[in-house]
């Protein structure tokens, strides 16, 4: 299990130096958001376990998975095992006679007393934790994320303290590769469906990501347009319904730059397994370069917008 | 009795086979029809887990559009729920209670023939919707709106549907009770009832407190949907939120209406085959009824992502795990029967021990769940696919199919094959876990639920299932020629205690029991009672 956690850390750090080798080719403001970023965090053949993701609640949560589980698996060797003991040694072909006791007092009360123990080691940092999952205060910027039949809409509506206005709406859909593979009868191999840096994006690849800053804590006020969809990053272990008429917030943040692939989780009708979610998380300054950019759109370069399009595209800044 | 008795078996030789099995009021033949119509609907609903697993066996849309595997989804769950495992619980309960309190029928025999034969009627009218326009509903077993809302009218034939299997379950509960509280052999206390009773008697009120609220959620919904009202309607001023609170407190109290019965099979047939009395009877009736309490308290661990204050998610947390107390001392009780008693392993035993560890498994999953944050992981994923397949398959059908095994010499006067029911077993055991455990892992990996298709990452895994879905599915036909051959084909008499360490009224009865038994009331003697002596 720890060998798959392993592997994607693995990536994550080489992306990270790839990220850092962009950032200093590309001082030009502007021009920033045409980073090389790996996908660190997607889902691998054979996987077994939770990624540990990107965040300090998805580590945290992850810690908590990890406890849980094993205790799970040491009340099971120890329930199982009796279990096996008696299935050999007290059978019936062996000889085995049966006793005639049918209660007992205080074995019936260790076991009432003893799980309850251990529950309660499992509830209070599982109470401390979802407290800072809630916990959205202090966050530096604010994206409203709302859910339709298929697809995701982000709006930015505030950073470090100030309204955004002029940035266009992300409209984020299935990307046309996935798009035409998935169909019925397609003749197109899910296989085939890959990013430029290799990846198998099949599904979780998305026309244009939301675009976040590293380092910031980001504040998502997640609602949904038409029926109920979920917003779900697994590496950020930020995930919330997009209820109608209801907007939920939830929070995150990704120290760690790069692309981060999630799906909606929510059942919303026929193409539920097509709207992938994606994050890209640039670098604080490319981030602040490309978010500047989005407001004027007259310097928003024309290869920018390709590179929008295909976010795993690598390809050199303008100049 | 005898003129009594000669005037019913008088009846019996006119019955046509139309009066018999469509006229019937006699417990047993109810409880035989039960048991053939979720044993009908358990292929009906398994053929649509053979279709969703097949276009999950790859990545990519092979044999379906999407919309339709929505369809197969929420009519898998649908069917298998009320078509399987609710109405078999309610066919082994109408065979055994009488015949475990030694009454002479159940309290209300018509009662009893109408609350069987809405079912059909209901099931026809569900089914059907996959040939109207628009298709069969889509929306998962859930329902939740508002996408259920953008059903065609088939939704309506759904609600329908749902009405009448909650009349159904809610006419059988009531009879249950009824025949309990009032037909009991003189000097049977309750607290002398075997446990199946004890179960059943348990699940009976939650079915009729928590039917009627399904039926209400519903009932909105149908009002929302073709008379203009707005319940859960954000854009009128109600809640799709509200629907999940109602429906839930529906639904957690069912799925312990879906194991509780299962608990009493499972403490019937562990102490048979260890030679030993229950262990700890009364901690069992009283785990069983706190169980039954905690049950509506729970609800909103089922919703922990939709946005509930912290104070609900904590609170939630809490009691849901609190429920795993009582459940362990169900556990260790089996496990400790077993401990110093003189095994040996029958059928019935084998598939009680495969559902004490599935359904434990299914517990420790469930646990993790209940932690909130763990939850924000495992929310709508193929985890919770994978737990509760463990507790309902491994736990619900694995108990009802070793109450078959169990009872099934006792009705049929015959023994099973038993080759083929061994076969049948570990065919089973192996496939189940094939099927379902590496879901766990596509759940932990990312893959949500309800998905027709996947990332290519989730391939292999899906293909393991795939393969263990499909050897599961044929694994049953087995079963099917095992109850076929015993019933109408086996040559070996069943004697009357047909397993030498089964106590209990059923067993003093000869097998098969006559069409009309204990028309005049047994003569209680402690020594034979299921689990023994609990004067103390
Ligand atoms: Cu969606
Ligand atoms: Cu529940």
């Amino acid at each position: 299990m720890s060998g798959y956690s392993n592997l994607s850390w693995g990536v994550m750090t080489m992306s990270f130096s790839n990220c850092k080798r962009w950032v200093t080719g590309m001082a030009v403001a502007g021009s920033g958001l045409l980073t090389t970023l790996t996908a660190v965090a997607d889902p691998v053949p054979w996987q077994m376990n939770l990624r540990k993701g990107a965040t300090r609640i998805s580590h945290d949560i992850w810690d908590l998975h990890m406890v849980a589980l094993w205790v799970c698996v040491a009340l099971g060797i120890v329930v199982f095992g009796a279990m096996f003991i008696a299935i050999i040694r007290f059978r019936k072909s062996r000889g085995a006679v049966a006793a005639t006791w049918n209660h007992s007092s205080k074995l019936e009360f260790i076991w009432t007393l003893v799980p309850v123990l251990i529950l309660i080691g499992l509830a209070l940092p599982a109470t401390f934790l979802t407290r800072d999952i809630y916990d959205t205060t202090g966050s530096q910027m604010t994206v409203k994320v709302t859910g339709y039949q298929w697809l995701w809409r982000y709006d930015y509506v505030s950073y470090d303290g100030k309204p955004v206005t002029k940035v266009p709406t992300i409209w984020s859909r299935l990307a046309w590769d996935s798009n035409t593979a998935r169909q019925l009868g397609s003749g197109v191999s899910p296989y085939s469906v890959v990013s430029k840096n290799g990846d198998h994006d099949y599904l979780l690849d998305v026309t244009h990501p939301l675009v976040i800053p590293a380092g910031v804590k980001v504040r998502f006020l997640i609602t949904g347009g038409d029926v109920i969809h979920g917003w779900w990053v697994p590496d950020f272990a930020t995930k919330r319904d997009a209820i109608p008429g209801i907007m939920n917030d939830a929070w995150a943040k990704v120290d760690k730059p790069g692309i981060y692939r999630g799906q909606c989780y929510v059942l919303c009708g026929q193409d539920h397994s097509a709207m992938p979610v994606v994050v890209k998380v640039l670098p604080r300054a490319q981030f602040n370069a490309w978010l500047s950019a989005q407001e004027n759109p007259v310097t928003l370069d024309k290869a920018a917008r390709t590179a929008e399009v295909t976010p795993s595209k690598p390809g050199p800044a303008k100049g | 009795m005898s003129s009594t008795a000669q005037a019913i078996h008088h009846e019996e030789h006119r019955q046509s086979f139309f009066e018999r099995w469509f006229m019937s009021t006699n417990h047993k033949d109810i409880g035989t029809l039960y048991l053939l119509f979720s044993f009908l609907m358990l292929f009906v609903g398994g053929g649509f887990a053979m279709l969703i697993r097949a276009e999950l066996f790859e990545p990519g849309l092979q044999l379906m559009q999407p919309y339709f595997f929505n369809e197969l989804t929420s009519m898998h769950g649908l069917v298998m729920i009320f078509g399987v495992i609710m109405p078999a619980f309610v066919g082994l309960a109408n065979w055994m209670i009488p015949l475990q309190i030694g009454a002479p029928d159940m309290a209300l025999p018509r009662l009893n023939n109408l609350s069987f034969w809405i079912l059909p009627f209901a099931f026809a009218l569900l089914l059907s919707t996959f040939f109207m326009p628009g298709g069969a509903p889509a929306a998962g077993w859930t329902m939740y709106p508002p996408l259920v809302l953008e059903g065609g009218s088939s939704i309506a034939f759904m609600i329908f549907a749902i009405h009448l299997m909650g009349i159904s379950s809610i006419l059988g509960s009531i009879n249950i009770i009824a025949t309990i509280l009032n037909l009991r052999a003189p000097g049977l206390d309750l607290l002398k009832m075997p446990m199946f009773c004890w179960s059943w008697l348990i699940t009976s009120f939650l079915v009729i407190a928590v039917m009627p609220v399904l039926a209400g959620a519903v009932t909105m919904m149908l009002f929302d949907r073709f008379f203009g009202t707005n319940f859960f309607n954000a854009a009128g001023g109600g809640d799709p939120v509200m629907y999940q609170h109602v429906f839930w407190f529906f639904g957690h109290p069912e799925v312990y209406i879906m194991i509780l019965p299962a608990f009493g099979i499972i403490s019937e047939v562990v102490p048979t085959f260890s030679r030993k009395p229950l262990f700890g009877y009364k901690a069992m009736v009283y785990a069983t009824a706190s169980i039954a309490f905690l049950s509506f308290i729970v609800w909103s661990h089922h919703m922990f992502t939709v946005g509930l204050p912290l104070g609900a998610e904590v609170f939630f947390m809490y009691s849901t795990m609190l429920i795993a107390v009582p459940t362990g001392v169900k556990v260790f009780n089996w496990v400790t029967t077993m401990w110093r008693g003189s095994l040996s392993f029958e059928v019935p035993m084998l598939w009680a021990i495969a559902f004490i560890v599935l359904f434990t498994i299914g517990g420790f999953s469930g646990v993790m769940m209940a932690l909130v944050p763990a939850d924000f992981q495992y929310n709508q994923t193929y985890f919770i696919v994978a737990h509760f397949h463990y507790v309902l398959v491994g736990g619900a059908l694995f108990g009802i199919i070793a109450g078959v095994y169990y009872w099934l010499p006792k009705w049929s006067g015959h023994m099973y094959s038993n080759f083929w029911s061994k076969l049948h077993f570990w065919s089973s055991v192996i496939s189940v876990n094939v099927l379902f455990f590496p879901q766990h892992f596509l759940g932990l990996a990312g893959m949500p639920r309800r998905m027709p298709d996947y990332n290519v990452a989730f391939a292999d895994w899906n293909m393991v299932s795939s393969i263990g879905g499909f050897w599961f599915g044929a694994t049953q036909l087995i079963f099917v020629g095992v109850v076929i051959h015993c019933v109408f084909f086996s040559k070996q008499k069943a004697t009357a205690r047909v397993w030498d360490h089964a106590y209990g009224l059923e067993w003093t009865l000869p097998s098969p029991p006559p069409h009309h038994s204990f028309t005049l009331p047994p003569v209680i003697d402690d020594s034979q009672l299921a689990h023994g002596d609990t004067s103390h």
